[in-house]
């Protein structure tokens, strides 16, 4: 790293003003690209990600839609066959199941079941929420209802910096790309570069490097991860964090090379443990042999909806004290996790990412 | 009516030959080589020829599982369609869709797609991506009396409607969706009448009677490149094989007899063929015409089973692009 250099102070942004940024630069590099959805030029702008666009681009560039998420997705796959890369947005995934026939039927299947002659270069952003009371239809993660389905692609950003690199990816795709926000991502911030940059879809980011365990994370789950790095770290422990950045393609050499050298895997999923990205992500190390010194552990969601009192919702997500648990039980308990439990005593409600959240999105 | 008698003469090759080509897929098929499931157009002819009689080359049709007719008759490619249904790597498309996937860019053939329903947004998104560029061209869509059962047939006609899209929604009503007739699904009103409740121009013909309906859709396509907007049109016609497959099944007891017949009686083409004798086409032209569509299938069928099968490396090549 070269350390000479004039260093310009990073320009920080939130993972809302990121994903904004990624729409302006895209639109104004490629005409074709037009964003559409409920309430995106509305006074709110999609959560801020859309404020100011429609000023900005015209109103046959952002435009409202009917509230009609499975025509509204055929549309715009019909629109993308003609040669346009509309972004649709959903305020709240759980909506997005409306429009499943189309993504598995239409969005998925056109490219292969016309022998290669067009793709759908669609992007659907759908924003997942969690806490604040939202409950079992507001709060659903998905991903992988969409990963099981070939010709998908599912990304899943946690960070303000690949918010706007993986955007940028999915806009120039030729295939269609579910691009899905934690809701309690938005207020992050973090070093984002100006220029315009991509990051590549199915490739995972290496987090930190350690030879004593792998934790494979993703979206809101990887920040979890990334706060009990140091206290590993301050043992002695190790770790490699992946944080997978898509889920679909699935960068599984990045965690096989990493699980043959440090041979304990801990999965941690933003979603339900049946059927789910950790058991596929287990499943393919098993498969190839590699010779754990523990059994690989996933930590999930369990597997029932969230219910909406803030009086359960505590005990249903997963946070770093969990991470941390679990990992710890799989180094045979080397560390005394008393301190760490008291880091999160001061979250009197976990139903909400920070306290200068109010509610009631 | 008021066609001249060489456009007359053109809408009854393009019917003949569509039905010429059913017949000989039904013929063929019980050879065991056409391994997917075929909707064939027997009896609808006429629709398909009205409507795309009126398209030009770059203008769009979209379609759904009973697609045959619109695939020949907007010019989709015959030896690519018929390779296609053999699982051919010549196909249209390339042996990977079969018989309810046929498309054609060259020929404005978007895709057809059999999910009921489910090519109706793509065919209004199509025309929201012509509006979208500043392009007139118009899209020709598709589908039964079933999809408008579908809630996605309202949610793209709303918007169609909102937009003032270059849609020609096409209902072919052949009254039954497999073996349940239209009244055991839907309540007795006029299919037109979704169209007016979603504040859209709408049209009522005889889909059996080509020249007529032709007639009036050059009027009503000719208006909708004039001034945007999507407009439905509502053609009455049957189907006289069973729903999928070469054979017909009114043993099964689902139609009567009484009514198959009645509506054979109503044979679009016949109907064409008798004007066109009348007005003094000699016995010969029948004859020719017909000798030379069948020399035309008959190529078409050598060159479907000629074709290799995809190579399988192809399998699962078209994932992702």
């Amino acid at each position: 790293m070269s350390t000479n250099k004039e260093a310009k102070p990073e320009r920080i942004l939130t993972f809302t003003e990121a994903i904004r940024e990624a729409q302006v630069l895209v639109m104004e590099r490629d005409d074709r690209v037009f964003i559409i959805g409920e309430g995106v030029p509305d006074p709110k702008g999609t959560f801020g990600t859309t404020i100011g666009l429609r000023e900005r681009f015209g109103p046959t560039r952002v435009m409202d839609m009917p509230v009609s998420e499975n025509g509204m997705t055929g549309i715009l796959i019909g629109a993308a066959l003609v040669g346009l890369r509309p972004i649709m947005t959903h305020q709240r995934m759980d909506f997005m199941t409306y429009s499943m026939e189309q993504l598995l039927n239409n969005a998925a299947k056109w490219h292969y079941m016309f022998g290669g002659q067009q793709s759908v270069p669609l992007v659907v952003r759908a924003v997942v929420g969690q806490g604040w009371g939202q409950g079992p239809q507001h709060s659903q993660n998905l991903h992988t209802l969409y990963a099981h389905i070939p010709g998908l692609k599912v990304v899943m950003p946690s960070t303000a910096y690949q918010a706007k690199g993986l955007l940028l990816a999915a806009v120039g795709d030729p295939n269609p790309v579910i691009f899905i926000e934690h809701r309690w991502l938005h207020g992050t911030k973090g070093a984002v570069p100006e220029t315009y940059y991509e990051l590549e879809l199915g490739r995972a980011e290496v987090v930190s490097q350690g030879d004593d365990l792998t934790i494979v994370a993703h979206s809101l789950m990887a920040l979890e991860a990334r706060k009990v790095l140091s206290r590993l770290k301050d043992k002695g422990i190790g770790v490699d964090l992946i944080d997978l950045r898509t889920v679909k393609p699935l960068d599984q050499s990045t965690i096989l090379t990493s699980v043959r050298k440090t041979r304990r895997l801990l999965v941690v999923d933003t979603a339900w443990r049946t059927y789910g990205l950790a058991a596929e992500i287990i499943a393919s190390v098993v498969e190839q042999g590699v010779r754990l010194l523990s059994s690989p552990q996933r930590v999930t969601l369990p597997d029932h909806p969230v219910p909406s009192s803030h009086g359960l919702t505590r005990s249903y997500y997963p946070n770093s004290a969990t991470i941390f648990r679990k990992a710890n039980s799989m180094l045979e308990n080397v560390i005394d996790s008393d301190d760490f439990e008291q880091d999160w005593a001061h979250l009197e409600h976990a139903d909400i990412p920070d306290s200068s959240f109010t509610g009631p999105f | 009516m008021n066609l001249r008698v060489e456009e007359k003469t053109l809408l009854y090759r393009q019917c003949l030959r569509i039905r010429l080509v059913e017949e000989a897929i039904a013929e063929r098929y019980v050879d065991g080589e056409m391994r997917c499931p075929v909707h064939l157009s027997i009896g609808q002819e006429g629709i398909a020829v009205a409507v795309c009689s009126n398209l030009e080359r770059n203008d769009y049709v979209v379609s759904n599982h009973r697609g045959h007719a619109h695939y020949l008759a907007k010019g989709g490619d015959l030896k690519a369609m018929i390779a296609e249904i053999y699982g051919k790597a010549t196909g249209c498309a390339k042996g990977i869709g079969g018989s309810m996937h046929l498309i054609d860019l060259a020929a404005g053939i978007q895709g057809c797609t059999p999910i009921v329903g489910s090519s109706i947004p793509l065919g209004v998104g199509v025309a929201f991506g012509v509006a979208l560029k500043g392009e007139t061209r118009v899209t020709a869509l598709f589908f039964g009396d079933a999809a408008i059962e579908e809630g996605v047939f309202h949610e793209s006609m709303n918007f169609a409607s909102l937009h003032k899209l270059r849609v020609l929604f096409v209902c072919e009503n052949n009254l039954y969706s497999v073996y349940t007739h239209l009244d055991s699904r839907q309540p007795s009103r006029e299919l037109t009448r979704m169209a007016q409740a979603h504040k859209m121009e709408h049209h009522h013909l005889d889909g059996n009677d080509v020249e007529s309906s032709c007639f009036r859709l050059s009027d009503i396509v000719a208006s909708m490149r004039q001034e945007a907007r999507p407009i439905f049109v509502q053609l009455d016609t049957y189907r006289w094989r069973e729903h999928c497959g070469p054979h017909y099944d009114n043993h099964l007891g689902y139609r009567s007899e009484e009514e198959f017949l009645s509506w054979q009686e109503r044979d679009p083409i016949d109907r064409l063929g008798r004007e066109l004798k009348q007005s003094g086409i000699p016995d010969s032209f029948f004859s020719d015409l017909e000798q030379e569509l069948v020399k035309e299938i008959g190529v078409a069928f050598e060159f479907a089973q000629r074709s290799p099968l995809p190579h399988k490396g192809q399998l699962g090549k078209y994932v992702y692009k």
